[in-house]
Order: structure tokens, then sequence, then C-alpha cells
């Protein structure tokens, strides 16, 4: 067993490090503290460290979508609606420049006050929401503009209307959309990755996580409520399926880890701004390099491979 | 082995009150006629006094719908693996291994190639008696690969869900079974060839957000529950009263997210319609 640990941990280690995002001339000046986190993640995550990241991706102060929209995009402009039944706050969407190119943006939105939480539904999205998304992505392909995703959602909301809007179909659609779309496509997880509502918007070329977000097919406690028959065992839950970036890049799930200002994003939202407009950007810079015939290809080849099989 | 007349999606507590016992699985949870299992798989596992669906076992389904000795069955040799070693209150590799001598399948998932009134197509089961049919990466990898041999032969692909959705065992790569079956489709549809969807009771979760949606024709058995999050899910955090036929194939059917709904017995030619009219292109 000790070997197997150790070979994972190498494993995981050289991955790190060859990673170009991480490497990138961009982000340069964080080699040192890269450094320190690369030390702490060659030590396998404890329980209480994963735990700790599920707290600090559900953090009351953690920068929202609209919070980056706000210190990365000129010229930002929020479109809003579906087009058939409603305009969704939970899921913003709009286009804007970033970096000086016209980019397309669809992002989970939580909110910060009471108010204005149930006004976004804690970031849980109706079907109208995921139908505006795909109405934003075709305007991308359309005119050519590269999508940027930020993920940031507990999950799809499970209501009786958004079963009744056809939930399950909205984000089977938005998937197979993003697998069509011939412009290139950046996906970040910004805070909570929960599970089907999360990749409905992340079926993307290249996926990128922030250091203390969470990716993952269940919450620690619907995954203890079922498990363990006790939603009180959530940290247990947590930490068997492992939904930290660490585990998701050593698992093939994503492409790179993006650093976050020390003690989190909420620390300091200017800084977490910087880092992840700097990450969007290298991640973009990359795929420019790729023909846009192969981009699509790539992109579903990427996704056929992941699994595990015996 | 599970064995469920509606999934259990329950948030359940440790004190919560014990669950009412089990019948017998051939005991009709509608009427409570009860049938000897030679006069169920005559009737295609339908109760012949009020018509409620029995759940069926993905090679029952296969014997009912494909012609006789027409089915070739592929990649039954894969395994699920244990990326995270995954320990509940039990370890997955012991529920794979009680799954795989209960069901005496591999995974939830049968795939291969048939005749269905001899129109030639692929056909990719679900089996909800393993792990509730939940979709892990065999389960995904095996999907794939039926698109692929659908598309490779120019075939129609007819799918049969029963699953409750994503195996929470296998994690995050459980949630990327979506997206990678997904991507399957859409090469399946570009290389021309039709997806025929059937959703069996239940289709939930992660299925009905990746391929089962994603057909050319939608069609559901009676009776199937088919919602994204489960009806006790839904009751617990929005505290609203479900309407009777929540999330059932008749609500999904009046609003607009399925095509017909068929029953048992003419879901054989149904199939075979539909073969005949997508084989032409």
């Amino acid at each position: 067993m000790a070997n197997d640990a150790e070979i994972r941990l190498r494993d995981r280690l050289s991955k790190l490090s060859g990673l170009d995002l991480l490497r990138g001339a961009r982000l340069s000046g964080e080699l040192e503290r890269l450094k320190r986190q690369l030390d702490r993640i060659e030590a396998d995550p404890t329980d209480e460290e994963i735990w700790s990241k599920v707290e600090l991706a559900r953090h009351e102060e953690r920068p929202y979508t609209l919070d980056y929209v706000e210190r990365l995009f000129e010229d930002w402009f929020e479109l809003h609606g579906d087009r058939g039944r409603g305009d969704d706050a939970a899921l913003v969407a709009g286009i804007g420049k970033l970096e000086g190119r016209t980019v397309a943006l669809v992002g989970h939105q939580k909110g910060r006050d009471i108010k204005e939480r149930s006004n976004r539904n804690f970031g849980m999205a109706y079907p109208e929401g995921y139908r505006k998304a795909m109405r934003v992505m075709e305007i991308a392909e359309r005119h050519g503009f590269p999508l940027a995703t930020l993920v940031d959602t507990p999950g799809a909301y499970p209501g009786v209307a958004a079963e009744q809007h056809g939930q399950g179909g909205a984000i089977a659609r938005s998937q197979a959309v993003m697998a069509r779309l011939k412009v290139p496509t950046v996906a970040c997880i910004i805070g909570e990755g929960g599970s089907g509502g999360a990749v409905a918007i992340a079926l993307a070329d290249t996926v990128l996580m922030q250091e203390n977000a969470i990716y993952s097919v269940i919450s620690p406690e619907g995954c203890a409520a079922i498990l363990w028959r006790d939603a009180g065992e959530r940290q247990k839950a947590a930490a068997a399926f492992k939904p930290d970036a660490a585990h998701c890049l050593e698992l093939g799930v994503i492409d790179g880890i993006v650093p976050e200002p020390v003690g989190g994003a909420h620390e300091s939202h200017d800084e977490a701004a910087r880092l992840l407009g700097a990450a969007l950007a290298d991640a973009f810079d990359e795929l420019e390099n790729v023909p846009q015939a192969e981009l699509r290809a790539r992109r579903r080849q990427k996704f056929r491979a992941m699994g595990v099989l015996a | 082995m599970v064995e469920a007349s509606r999934i259990d999606v329950s948030i359940e507590h440790k004190h919560a009150p014990e669950p009412p016992p089990k019948k017998h699985p051939n005991t009709c949870p509608t009427c409570g006629s009860h049938f000897r299992d030679d006069e169920l798989d005559a009737a295609l596992r339908v109760c012949t006094h009020c018509g409620h669906h029995f759940p069926v076992k993905a090679r029952k389904r296969i014997e009912q719908l494909a012609d006789r000795g027409s089915f070739v069955e592929e990649a039954a040799d894969l395994r699920s693996a244990d990326p995270l070693d995954f320990f509940d209150l039990r370890a997955y590799k012991e529920r794979l291994a009680e799954a795989e001598i209960a069901t005496g399948l591999g995974d939830a998932m049968v795939i291969g190639s048939a005749t269905i009134e001899e129109q030639p197509c692929e056909l990719a089961v679900m089996d909800f008696s393993f792990m509730g049919g939940s979709m892990g990466s065999v389960t995904g990898e095996k999907f794939a690969r039926a698109c692929e041999s659908a598309a490779a032969a120019g075939m129609p692909l007819v799918t049969i869900s029963a699953s409750g959705g994503a195996r929470m065992q296998e994690g995050i790569l459980a949630l990327m079974q979506l997206p990678k079956t997904v991507c399957a489709v859409e090469e399946l549809h570009e290389s021309g060839c039709a997806l025929l969807s059937v959703m069996a009771h239940p289709t939930t979760g992660g299925l009905l957000a990746s391929f089962a949606s994603l057909g050319d024709v939608l069609l559901a058995e009676p009776g199937a529950l088919m919602s994204f999050a489960g009806p006790r899910v839904v009751a617990q955090t929005t505290r609203e009263k479900l309407p009777d036929d929540f999330g059932l194939a008749e609500s999904n059917l009046r609003f607009g997210h399925v095509d017909a709904i068929v029953r048992r017995p003419e879901l054989r030619p149904t199939l075979a319609r539909l073969l005949r009219l997508f084989g032409e292109s």
C-alpha cells in the first residue's frame, strides 16, 4: 500500500510540475508560492484538509462570477433571458473584452446578502438558466468569440417547476452545445462544482480549477445521507470522494490549477481576479495555436478518454 | 441486491423510522397481484391485472426486443476499477463483486448488435439490479463503444435506460461520464446515425442529464420516474407539495419532454417501425 501511495504521489508531482499553466511566464512571479503549494500537495491531503477546501469553496466572502467580471472584463454587456420562458439570475451570461479580445462568458452567480441570495437562488439554476447559457454559446459560435465559463453552483435547482421545465434535458443539451462549438472554450471551477448543474457548462477545451474549489458528483451532505444514511457524516463522505483540485488533476478531470491568494480567494478579490485573469488568458493563448478544425475533435477525445477501467 | 419499485433517493437519518418491509419482487406494488416467475415473464413482466410495468433485467430485455439469436454482445469483459479506494459503510470493490455475483453482469450496461424485426441496430441496455443501474466509468465506456459500433456499421443505436444516475463510489469520474456520453452521442449523430432512447423506470439524475435525453426520439415506459432530482430530494429541499404524478413519464409527456409513452408489448414493434423510418437515411 505504501508503495502504491508513493507512486501516486510522484505521478501527481510530475504532472503538476510539468503543467504549462503553472510554469507560464505570466505566473512566474508566483513561483515561490507555487513551490510551497507543491510541497503541500506532496503530502496527500488529509481528510481535514479536504474538508477545509469544501469550507473555503463555500466561503461567504469568496468572489463570485460578477466579482471577476467587474475586475477582468472591459465593456461588459450582460445578456438576459432564454427567449422562451424567463431570465434566471442564478446563471449570468454576457460578452466583454478580456485582455483586448471579445469573449463570451457564462457563469453561475450566488448572492451576497439574504435578498440577493434568494434572488439568485443560491446559484442553483433552473432550465431557463441553461437555455440562456446555450443561447450565448451560440452567439459565441456565430461570431467566433472564445467562450469562458465560470462554475460555482451547489447543483442545478431540485424543484417541481424546474423538473416540469425540463432540468435534465436542459443540462444534457447544454453539454451537447459545448461539444459542438468550434470556438475555443475554457471553463474554470471557481467555488462549488456541484454535479450535473456544474458540468452543464464545463465541457470545455481547457478545464481549470481554483486551488480551493471543489468539483464533485454529489454534495458531501447528499453522499453522506445516501451512503452513510446520515447527513452528519459529510466530512467522511468528502474524504471518500475527494472533490479537491489536486485529486481532480490527478484523475485527469481538469487540466490545471489556478492559484489563489494566501488563505483563499476571499482574502483579496483583486489578487484572486488577477490570478484567474492570467490563467484564462494563458489558456486562450494556448488554444489559439490549435488549428480550428482540430479543436473540437481534441475536446471530444479528451472527454472520451475519461474514466478508469480495471 | 437492489430491487426497488421506486428509486430510493431519500435523505435519511440514523433515527428515521424503519421503511415498511419490502414486498416480494413478483408482487404488484399497484394492485397486489402475485405472479410466478414464468407467468410474469410470459407477460413481458407487465401485471396482467392493472398494467403495472415490473423492472426488466438487461438480458431479459434483450430477449424481449431482439430477434431470437441475433444479439452479439460486445465489451462484456470490461470491469470497473476503484480509483478512489472508495469506502463508505463497505468497500466499493466488495459492492462490485457482490453485484456481479447477484446479476451475472460485469456492470450496469450490456451492449451489442442485434436485429429487431430484421432491422439491424446496436443495443445498449441498462440493468437497475446492478448497483441501481448507476453510471460509472465502465457504463460510460460501454455506451461510447456502442455509439462507435453503431456509427461504424451505419445503424441506429437503441438505448434502454434504467438508472438512478451517476455512481457516487467513482466520485468525479462518474460525473465525467456525462460529458463523455454526450460527446459520444454528438459523434454518432455526425456520422448520420439515429439514437432512439427508451426510458424505463427509473431514469433519473445523471442519465436524464446526459445521453438519455439526447435521443432523436425519446420513448418512455408507463409510470417510469424520469426526473433530474428525485421526489424526496425535491420535497425536502423545497418543502413544496409534489404533484401526484411528479416526474413520471405521463407528466413528462404533458410537459413536452418525451415523444411517446409506449406500453411494453408495443415496444418491439414501435422500435422496429422507427428503425425502418430512420434506416432509410
